[in-house]
């Protein structure tokens, strides 16, 4: 069962071909990889699945539906999160608070019933920070909560991103470059958490990344972009031992 | 002094107070800027002019159809200038603020430029201070609600809040056309308080004097809009006095507060009893010597 199948997916910035011709099906329940040098076009898939970029070509499928071209807002709530690559949190408010937001979805009072303060509308509340306390507790930043989120230890920012997306209830969860700028030791404590979450929260995770252990270890399924295109796709072996992997890593042998 | 000389400066303090409270939640909060609010002033004051002086309606049904006209005036403006990024939206309202005033200019009905007179006053002290603390509970309970961080949300970070499902343009819009219903209900306080309307006094000074209330007081703190509203309306008032130099004063301690307190006198914080007791805790931390806890403090 895939949750996510792009099909033909293509992307133009005026003459360039930033994505071209994609087809890559994301199983369900799974945790897959997109690799591929700098400039390969990973993070514009990303832009394209959650509607921030509009798709030039191609259709985007999540749970059977098409979601091409949708504004990114009704993609989040269809249940598709990510996290950024150049970290994007609600700076200047708390690390609660960023949590706390992000949960809105999960209430629906209305905007009068907020102004009188309805009995539906204070349960709503309490049970909405209930689980951003909970989402916090699990993800090891409750004794930071009331931290503004800009003075978080970069790491820390990284996993409140991670905390925020969650808050969403989603089921697909895409991480653009969850490790960059973490050193080895923090690496490993984020492959442990995200193959921690994933099953908790009934997840199907795409990852980018350029730490190559990291994509190894966790992914049970890779894509290799460059240059806009699928070069290669098939398990962590599998691509470990192709040829055109290794070329456009390594360059050309000789 | 004489006390109906106070009580009207207070009086005014409150209209201006209004105003600024709805442009707070669009500029504090939701992080747009507007230099057009006196447009929506002018619209539920001639409005509500228009209810009480020629249908006769009693004076506070008049004031809420001021509002309510001044708010689907702004989401008929929003839908088509929401879509503009920050700078842009902001001369799109200073055209729209011009626009209505130059209309009235032209609108012989209304007694154009030379202005309407008769109107009843119906403005007091007592119902300007009751309206402007339904306002503040109103407008608390929105920004405390998830409709209310939402549009902090949409401040803060707008990609972001698209990724997390918030409707950008809709919260917004939201917040527009509930700044614009507040102004509607100031320029209906303030017609029923002046008994004459004329198009020049809403006109971009107007509008630039709200916009620095706001920010003087400090953005996202409603309780720095109070404050900031109540003494900035009778700072001209108590250096009357010193006649011609009085706007100089005016000009220079505000420069001074942006210098001195860039995030404007509450600086995002509010006043509650809450914030109160933190404050007072964390004097005591320091008189002991213990180090500063680590919070944000910062209330929503």
């Amino acid at each position: 069962m895939n949750i996510l199948e792009l099909k033909n997916l293509t992307k133009t910035f005026g003459g360039l071909t930033a994505v071209g011709n994609v087809d890559f099906e994301v199983p369900k329940d799974g945790i897959s990889g997109l690799i591929g040098p700098n400039g390969a076009g990973k993070t514009t898939i990303f832009n394209l699945i959650t509607g921030v970029y509009k798709v030039t070509d191609g259709r985007i499928i999540f749970k059977g539906q098409d979601i091409t071209n949708m504004e990114p807002y009704k993609i989040a709530g269809s249940g598709i999160t990510r996290t950024f690559q150049n970290i994007r949190l609600f700076k200047k408010l708390t690390v609660y608070e960023n949590v706390l937001t992000a949960c809105h979805a999960n209430a629906n009072y209305s905007l009068l019933e907020s102004v009188v303060r309805t009995i539906k509308c204070r349960k709503q509340e309490k049970e909405l920070k209930e689980k951003a306390d909970n989402l916090l507790e699990i993800m090891g930043l409750y004794d930071r909560k009331d931290l503004i989120a800009n003075n978080l230890p970069y790491g820390l920012q990284r996993r409140l991103e991670i905390a925020r997306a969650l808050a969403l209830n989603p089921e697909l969860l895409l991480l653009d470059e969850p490790a960059a700028g973490m050193n080895p030791d923090e690496t490993v404590q984020l492959m442990t958490l995200i193959a921690e979450i994933r099953p908790k929260f009934n997840l199907s995770v795409l990852i980018i990344d350029h730490h190559m252990d990291l994509i190894m270890g966790i992914c049970e399924k890779i894509m290799v972009l460059n240059f806009g295109c699928k070069l290669a796709e098939g398990t962590p072996q599998e691509i470990q031992n192709n040829p055109k992997v290794v070329e456009a890593y390594l360059g050309v042998e000789g | 002094m004489d006390l109906n000389y106070i009580f009207g400066i207070l009086t005014l303090a409150g209209i201006n107070l209004m105003s600024v409270l709805g442009l707070s939640l669009l500029t504090g909060f939701t992080g747009m800027f507007s230099f057009g609010h006196a447009g929506f002033m002018a619209i539920g004051g001639y409005t509500s002019a228009m209810m009480t002086v020629k249908f006769g309606l009693p004076f506070i049904p008049a004031l809420l159809i001021g509002g309510l006209i001044a708010a689907l005036v702004s989401s008929i403006i929003g839908k088509l200038t929401l879509n503009l990024k920050g700078d842009y939206f902001c001369i799109a309202t200073l055209g729209f603020g011009e626009a209505i005033r130059l209309i009235l200019d032209n609108v012989q009905y209304f007694g154009g430029a030379r202005g309407w007179p008769g109107i009843p006053h119906h403005t007091q002290l007592l119902n300007v201070v009751i309206i402007n603390i339904v306002a503040i509970i109103v407008l608390a309970n929105i920004v405390r609600s998830k409709h209310g961080r939402n549009m902090i949300a949409v401040r803060e970070e707008e990609l972001a809040s698209q990724i997390v499902g918030i409707n950008v343009f809709k919260y917004k819009l939201i917040s527009l056309m509930i700044s614009a219903a507040y102004a509607g209900i100031a320029g209906g306080l303030m017609a029923h308080y002046m008994t004459f309307l004329q198009p020049k006094m809403f006109s971009l000074v107007k509008s630039t004097e709200l916009t620095i209330i706001v920010i003087f007081g400090g953005l996202g703190s409603i309780s720095g809009s109070v404050l900031g509203a109540l003494v900035l309306t009778s700072l001209p008032e108590i250096l009357r006095t010193f006649s011609e130099w009085r706007l100089v004063i005016y000009g220079l301690s505000v420069v001074i507060i942006m210098i001195t307190r860039p995030s404007g006198l509450m600086g995002g914080y509010e006043f509650t009893p809450s914030s109160m007791k933190k404050l007072f805790a964390r004097m005591k931390n320091k008189n002991k010597g213990l180090p500063n806890q680590m919070e944000g403090g910062k209330t929503v």
